[in-house]
């Protein structure tokens, strides 16, 4: 069913011109090097690409690749995880400020970047504040400078590297960057050896050509129908990334020198651009084309610039149907798998929200006052700081005078005294000689939100008939924590998996969906539910959020952790599973659903550290009240 | 500044169209808010709007863009003084459209202490914030389910009021602001606490289109503007001027549309069918149709605006359970059918 493996991918090497042999896959590699160069050719129209891979050579090599690209005076600028919204954007430089006593801008890393490309580190934790920051000036093309009594517009156009080292599905670039950035590549099926093919034969002077013919390149309404067509095949809802679709065909062709969007540089945008956001398969016309794991007859689109590649084969179809495989066969193999078994459904796409926490020195009641600079969210209590400044002005009144003495003592001759005096001109006294060391922030305490995790149990033996109890319960729950604005979370297990199938969320709407969507029946894997909360307990923790887990089970494990049947071996890999739990000092609950009680889900929640609570012939609202008074 | 794409080449989206349209014509409505998928034009059409308004004539030297034309109790406290002393110049302006960016502090929204005067000099100085800006024109919040309660109650409050009271950090300050405004949001990422909800206007629910044709025009005309901004706006001038003069128009003839009793009580009539809490909503029903009538150049309200504005004037005050699956606005339209006839 995984297409993803390339037995061909090593015989590029003997073709350096990047003509790939037929795979039944497009080269991950081919591509990735291909997006380096469009990215490279125009980084303020492709807006963003962002590269998922764990850092490595792999990613060093594709990065040291992109320099390559970029013609050498490219202005290329890293930004941290938590860089301040000064530097972001520009603001009051502070230090500078006191020193001179009148406001002085500092220009902020947008700014200097202008006509080069930022890159954006760990970029699936970035903050929310500047993602939005980053939307806001990809969107406009200036930067709207609205901060500390300033108010500028700076012009800035650049395009974003964004190296999403993202592990797990819920660890992702937050939605408004992904919308808005053109290129999405994922490195991470990739290995060392994989990537020794060649790379396209690409130099900055064929970018820097392609830069001038840009602008004159043309686009049929054959490609944009194609594109059009190709992304609501694949179910891509927004219509930002159709449009970066056609910004990223004309790169394509200008790249390649031609003066028209040509149907492979149709399909090459609709590879990058719209198969990885594919949240469906287009659907089946013919039958016999419903077997993913039939290749597609890729030759005759894979090739960028072999002609003489059988063109009346591409005459017999329409360009749509063409682009449309070029896409389907590049969907990742890990989404592929997911939109076949329909799983996408319940898949978070979101970000978490990793703002939250850090917005904490600005919420909450104020609990005192600290030694610390104003800015990147705190906030300036300006009484505290006055008054730490009073007990020293005197001396430093005395410190200053000194100082404009010695200054004057210094530069005897007349040209320098006239310099000093126009120096002087814009200088005002300070009535309060305020210093860094006097600034004193606010500090908050907030009560951290509550994040309820369902762990459902919906295998066969003890949920089929209390299924639907148990969904009545959370449905209660949910309005519940709607009222007090926390979250919910939901882990289903069945079968051999447990999975996630509400990432933690505040959204009714979604909550509804993947509850209605619970499918039921399978065997227990009871230790792998265990698991699974732990992991999300743990990432609720990290994010400043408080988790309560929800076991709703019977406690009768049957299938093991590696997925195996097995009554003894499971019923171990639970209570293993259970003692982590209990380490991890984690609020839980266990409440058994079987019909007569016995003593499997006790002993689970004795091992957990859990409250037990045996629930044969409970309702809905028995449920849901048990859950609130331990919660 | 960059160019802004043209209001009336945004293809479909009439709903959102006509709710921001309604609500620049009657600003007591309240604003809008708009919910709804990515990539659907959402900060493009407030934007536009906002670019082929004709502009506004303010008070020379004003921070606050007061309008020469208002009376005093409609101008800041130094226009007052100046206006008194006979002392005022007019200049034209542009109408604002601030944005509310995500991260930004209640301080920068509604205004603070001058740091720079305070600690460079030792005063007392107020240094105003975002509604400041927006006076007269539109606040912008993306995002607006993101937005920390607090901030939004603070907005909500000045927006209702049109005006903005300062009292913190020592300083004591009002000021008009009076702006239209614009939320929108993503459902999936979160909901607006029902109370909030209803203070917004008119609510209206935006879709990505799911045709093909209407997909490949809106891809094809944003294309166009990207290749060459201003040779695509000097092509849809006229169509644009046509918006502009319909909203200018409008504007002077709300106060002359009528409202006739008949189209009071079925305001009244749907409201209550509708079981919607408080007078708000029929209100806001009857501005809002109001408005539409003056749009549409009508001298009296009839049925067939009442209809148009009913579900983005009702929809989002619905008393609902949170569990109910069926959308609030087949329930307005379902109230809509019984009452006027299909």
């Amino acid at each position: 069913m995984m297409t993803g493996a390339q037995p061909h991918s090593g015989a590029t090497a003997a073709d350096p011109p990047p003509a790939s042999p037929p795979a039944p896959r497009p080269d991950l590699w081919q591509d990735a090097c291909m997006a380096a160069a469009l990215f490279a050719v125009d980084p303020a129209g492709v807006a963003g690409l962002s590269v998922r891979a764990l850092p490595g050579p792999v990613r060093d090599l594709w990065l040291q690749m992109l320099h390559e690209f970029l013609p050498p005076e490219t202005p290329m600028r890293r930004v941290p995880l938590h860089i301040a919204d000064g530097r972001l954007l520009g603001g009051l430089d502070l230090a500078a400020t006191l020193r001179a006593g009148r406001p002085i801008a500092e220009r902020g890393l947008l700014a200097e970047v202008d006509g080069g490309v930022v890159l954006l580190a760990m970029a699936e934790r970035v903050a929310r504040s500047t993602a939005a920051h980053l939307s806001a000036v990809l969107d406009a093309g200036e930067i709207l400078l609205e901060r500390d009594g300033l108010t500028a517009r700076t012009p800035t156009r650049f395009g974003v590297v964004a190296l999403d080292e993202g592990a797990d599905d819920d660890e992702r670039l937050p939605n408004t960057l992904v919308d808005r950035f053109s290129l999405l590549i994922d490195l991470t099926p990739l290995s060392w050896r994989e990537v020794q093919t060649l790379p396209p034969d690409i130099e900055v002077s064929d970018i820097l050509r392609a830069r001038t013919h840009l602008p004159a390149v043309t686009l049929d309404d054959e490609a944009l129908d194609a594109l059009c067509g190709t992304a609501l095949a694949l179910g891509v809802d927004s219509l930002r990334p159709t449009l970066a679709a056609v910004r990223v065909a004309r790169v394509a062709a200008a790249l390649a020198g031609r003066e028209q969007v040509a149907p492979e540089d149709v399909s090459l945008a609709a590879r990058l651009v719209l198969a990885p956001r594919a949240t469906r398969l287009p659907m089946p016309e013919q039958p016999e084309d419903e077997m993913p794991e039939e290749p597609p007859p890729p030759e005759d689109h894979q090739d960028d610039q072999d002609q003489d590649n059988s063109p009346e084969q591409e005459i017999d179809k329409p360009l749509e149907d063409q682009v449309l495989e070029a896409a389907e066969a590049a969907i990742p193999a890990d989404l592929l798998a997911q939109l076949q078994l329909g799983a996408l459904r319940a898949r978070s796409r979101t970000s978490g929200k990793s703002g939250a926490t850090q917005n904490a020195s600005l919420r909450g009641r104020p609990a005192g006052t600290r030694r610390g600079e104003p800015g990147a969210g705190a906030r300036l209590n300006v009484i505290e700081t006055l008054r730490a400044a009073a007990p020293w002005q005197r001396i430093r009144r005395t410190e200053r005078a000194g100082s404009v003495a010695e200054a004057a003592e210094a530069a005897p001759t007349g040209q320098a005294k006239r310099k000093r005096r126009h120096s002087q001109a814009p200088e005002v006294r300070p009535r309060v000689e305020v210093r860094l060391d006097d600034f004193r922030i606010t500090r908050y305490k907030h009560r951290s939100e509550t994040t309820t995790i369902f762990a459902v149990d919906a295998s066969g033996s003890a949920a089929l008939h209390r299924l639907a109890e148990a969904k009545g319960a959370i449905e209660l729950l949910l309005a519940d924590c709607y009222v007090r604005r926390d979250r919910v979370a939901m882990i289903a297990f069945r079968g051999a998996t447990a999975e996630l199938l509400l990432p933690p969320t505040r959204s009714l709407v979604r909550a509804k969906r993947s509850l209605a969507g619970l499918p039921g029946g399978g065997g227990t894997p009871l230790a792998l539910a265990i698991e699974a909360a732990v992991d999300l307990a743990d990432s609720v923790q990290r994010r400043g959020g408080t988790p309560v887990v929800v076991f709703l089970t019977d406690g009768r494990a049957n299938v093991a952790r590696d997925g195996t049947g097995g009554r003894t071996q499971a019923g171990e890999d639970a209570m293993s599973a259970a003692r982590m739990f209990r380490s991890a000092e984690l609020t839980g609950v266990v409440i058994d659903v079987s019909p007569r009680p016995r003593t499997e889900a006790e002993q689970l929640a004795r091992e957990m550290n859990a409250v037990y609570l045996p629930l044969p012939h409970a309702d809905a609202s028995a449920l849901s009240n048990a859950v609130k008074a331990v919660a | 500044m960059p160019v802004a794409f043209p209001f009336s080449a945004i293809v479909a989206q009439e709903e959102m169209k006509l709710a921001i349209l309604i609500a620049a014509t009657d600003q007591s409505i309240g604003g809008v808010l708009v919910f709804g998928d990515r990539g659907t034009g959402k900060s493009t059409a407030i934007r536009a709007l906002a670019a082929l308004l004709p502009s506004m004539r303010v008070i020379d030297k004003c921070t606050y863009n007061c309008d020469p034309d208002a009376n005093d109790a409609g101008v800041c406290e130094s226009c007052r003084s100046r206006r008194a002393k006979d002392n005022i110049k007019v200049r034209k302006a542009p109408v604002p459209v601030v944005d509310l960016p995500l991260g930004a502090t209640e301080d920068r929204v509604i205004g603070a202490l001058d740091l720079e005067s305070a600690l460079t000099r030792g005063e007392k100085a107020f240094e105003p914030g975002l509604l400041a800006r927006a006076h007269r024109g539109f606040l912008y919040i993306d995002e607006v389910n993101l937005l920390e309660d607090h901030l939004v109650d603070s907005l909500l409050d000045v927006a209702a009021s049109g005006e903005n009271v300062v009292e913190r950090e020592g300083l004591s300050v009002r000021h008009p602001a009076r702006f239209v405004l614009v939320g929108s949001g993503n459902p999936e990422e979160g909901e607006l606490r029902p109370q909030l909800l209803d203070r917004f206007g008119l609510s209206v629910e935006v879709k990505t289109p799911q045709d093909l044709k209407t997909r490949v025009q809106v891809v094809r005309l944003r294309d166009e503007f990207e290749k060459d901004p201003d040779a695509f706006v000097a092509k849809w001038k006229r169509k644009d001027g046509k918006v502009r003069n319909q909203l200018v128009k409008a504007k002077e003839r709300l106060e002359q549309v009528e409202v006739p009793d008949a189209a009071l009580e079925r305001a009244a009539e749907l409201c209550m069918k509708l079981g919607t809490d408080g007078l708000r909503g029929e209100l806001t029903l009857i501005r809002a149709a109001r408005a539409l009538a003056a749009l549409d150049g009508d001298e009296a309200v009839g049925d067939e605006h009442l209809r148009r504005v009913a579900p983005p004037a009702l929809r989002h005050r619905l008393r609902r359970n949170v569990l109910d699956d069926a959308g609030s606005t087949t329930r307005v339209e379902r109230a809509i059918e019984e009452l006027f006839g299909a």
